[in-house]
């Protein structure tokens, strides 16, 4: 395939990444769509808007997140890579942000486009609880009233977030139509979204849904790459040679990557959820879906040959998901992107690893990313750079790592 | 003249009538309705991910498919009612997913064949239609649109374009089967999609007892029932054929009766 002129020009005037993408909602939600579009057109060029956007990412987010050298880690890694490889791995602190992952960085974006749209009422949905903290901070932060969605199964299994959503003073919903997961709280929200949409923004948390969510979702995360890359230009004076970043629904991975997209020499690693592996259960839809249309968009999909959505599952609540933004669709099909995948029992050893080699404790997701570089960096040579994004952090994994080493805590 | 075209010719407003296939036993429920005055079938295709429609219609849904209704058994179940009822329009209503699974031509191509009338797909709005609707058209099945509350003037005629069959008004800013519309507002809704359009209009969402589906046939061409008449079938399990034909003759009489006397 022919190289566009821009990797970056994406989407079209209707939402389409390629054949990605696009407004596959009910007509009910269309006319808000459009408005919302519209919307974010005239805050995207608005600079009022994105100087209260910056502001708060400084002063309440902590933004500009790290760039950070590991030192003792690059070295773990060479000594088990072939002579003269073993690459710097150097990581964006992007869990070092209020609310302790990248998530905020969108819900701060979104609310703002609530508040000038005069919508009273949000709500969102949530797997981990990462997406429904970070939503329930900046309703608290703004004094608008908030539900969250969140499948039963993750309420149960969740409840240090289901905690803390509360004190924030959201209204946690159990949703126990479905399988219980992620993908019922979508539909959940979708519904809720439906029969009020007069007051209520939902406050999407991956780069996925109906246009503009995509690209907007997109467009706040794109801070951490715009950091990292300015950061590593004036550090090392040099660009990386590889991104890595790890895939739910992709929004941090699009984040990283999309402000380097047009860098010919930086190569990108998108890291799915492999759960027991590919021939069982898992997350990773490119690697194992194929594409359809699921909760407003057109994208690669766990499903049968009916069309019916399979459950995924991943030890990282946050990438139990049967989609992936349809960005990463386009840039898997048009090669400007590798995408691989890592199971439980990798990003088990890679989140352990971690601890003791740098003193972090890396969220579940990020996981999975830190064991796709150690495979890396034994093909790299030791003058090369890897960038991974250190999404989030893993104060809220310690009781599923707890449970998955068999310790009682 | 289209099954569908002939069934809102008739003297009556139309009495449209969903069921889930796969659910129970959607021959013998099929054959009630029409038994009990149907005049037009819809027949809901089950997704995992009914994102549009409340509990009565997700739960049949999931019911169905753990039962293992595939693509190939709602086919069959269309092609086996079309062989009993060579005259009574039948409408696919479902999710695009399971639609454009194996391709929209393909689709296009297995309903016809089935002897389906025309589908409705809720997640493909007039900014998607590339996606079905040409399929459908060329293969000769009507794609029928939705109009919903939020539908406003500046869009109707989007909405229109490219409309066949019937336009299925949706009452209710919401999802299928929990609260009903102030009839005043259907009133004004089925007034201004009249002026837009020659398209006959059918009126849903929340349309559970006699007296709404007559006072809502006062006013349109037809009328939708759907979660009325899946709660039933929820209910009686094997025996709900004779509980949903008792229940339609009550609709049907009202909607029969709507027009009478009205010049």
């Amino acid at each position: 395939m022919n190289a566009p002129n821009s990797f970056r020009a994406q989407p079209d005037e209707r939402g389409h990444f390629g054949d990605y993408g696009g407004r596959y909602v009910a007509e009910t939600l269309m006319p808000l769509i459009l408005d919302l579009d519209r919307e974010y057109r005239a805050a995207k060029s608005d600079p009022a808007f994105q100087a209260q956007f910056e502001d708060l990412l400084e002063h309440y987010v902590g933004r500009p997140s790290p760039l950070y050298y590991a030192e003792r880690l690059t070295h773990a890694l060479r000594e088990n890579a072939p002579d003269g490889m073993g690459p710097e791995i150097w990581f964006k602190r992007d869990e070092l942000n209020h609310t302790g992952a990248h998530k905020i960085n969108n819900c701060i974006g979104q609310i703002l486009l609530a508040i000038r749209m005069g919508k009273t009422r949000i709500i969102a949905e949530t797997g981990a609880g990462q997406h429904g903290v970070a939503t329930a901070t900046v309703c608290a932060r703004f004094g608008l009233p908030c539900v969250i969605y969140m499948g039963a199964k993750d309420v149960e299994r969740q409840q240090p977030n289901v905690f803390r959503m509360k004190l924030l003073g959201a209204e946690v919903r159990a949703v126990t139509s479905g399988a219980n997961t992620l993908k019922d709280a979508m539909n959940e929200a979708m519904r809720d979204w439906v029969a009020n949409v007069h007051d209520t923004f939902y406050i999407i948390g991956t780069a996925a849904g109906p246009h503009p969510y995509p690209e907007m979702v997109r467009d706040f995360q794109s801070v951490i790459g715009r950091e990292a890359r300015e950061q590593m230009l004036s550090r090392t004076g040099r660009l990386p040679d590889l991104l890595v970043a790890a895939i739910g629904g992709g929004s941090n991975a699009i984040g990283l990557f999309h402000p380097f997209l047009d860098d010919a020499d930086v190569r990108m690693l998108g890291v799915e959820a492999a759960g027991e592996g590919l021939g069982k259960k898992h997350a990773a839809s490119l690697a194992g879906g194929s594409p359809g249309v699921l909760h407003g968009n057109k994208t690669y999909l766990l499903q049968d040959e009916d069309g019916q959505i399979a459950e995924a599952h991943s030890i990282s609540a946050g990438l139990d998901y049967p989609g992936i933004g349809p960005e990463h669709a386009w840039l898997k099909d048009i090669g400007r992107v590798e995408y691989t995948s890592v199971t439980d029992d990798e990003a088990l050893d890679a989140f352990q690893f971690l601890c003791r080699t740098e003193g972090i404790i890396p969220a579940l997701e990020p996981s999975h990313a830190i064991a796709a570089v150690a495979r890396k960096a034994r093909e790299m040579r030791r003058d090369q750079v890897i960038l991974a994004n250190l999404c989030g952090r893993g104060d809220k994994d310690i009781f599923t790592v707890a449970h998955a080493l068999g310790v009682a805590i | 003249m289209s099954r569908l075209s002939q069934a809102f010719a008739k003297e009556h407003p139309a009495l449209v009538c969903f069921v889930t296939a796969g659910d129970g036993d959607t021959s013998a429920v099929l054959d009630a309705l029409v038994a009990g005055g149907a005049d037009v079938i819809e027949l809901g295709m089950p997704f995992t991910d009914p994102m549009a429609d409340g509990p009565a219609i997700q739960a049949a849904n999931i019911r169905s498919l753990a039962a293992g209704t595939t693509t190939a058994d709602i086919l069959g179940i269309a092609r086996d009612f079309r062989d009993r009822h060579p005259d009574v329009p039948l409408v696919l209503m479902g999710y695009a997913n399971p639609m454009l699974r194996r391709g929209a031509e393909w689709f296009a191509a297995a309903v016809r064949e089935a002897g389906v009338d025309g589908v409705i797909c809720v997640d493909v709005p007039p900014e998607e239609d590339d996606a079905l609707g040409p399929a459908l058209r060329s293969a000769g099945i009507d794609p029928i649109r939705l109009a919903t509350p939020t539908t406003d003037a500046a869009r109707l005629p989007e909405v229109l374009n490219g409309a066949s069959g019937f336009v299925y008004y949706v009452s209710v800013a919401g999802i299928t089967g929990l609260q009903q519309a102030a009839q005043g507002s259907i009133d004004a809704a089925v007034a201004r999609l009249k002026a837009a359009t020659d398209l006959p209009i059918a009126v849903g969402f929340g349309v559970r007892t006699p007296e709404q589906a007559g006072a809502i046939a006062r006013v349109s061409d037809g009328v939708v029932v759907g979660s009325a008449i899946v709660e039933l079938v929820a209910r009686h399990g094997a025996d709900a054929a004779i509980h949903v034909r008792t229940y339609v003759q009550g609709l049907a009489a009202a909607v029969r009766a709507a027009r009478k006397g009205i010049a």
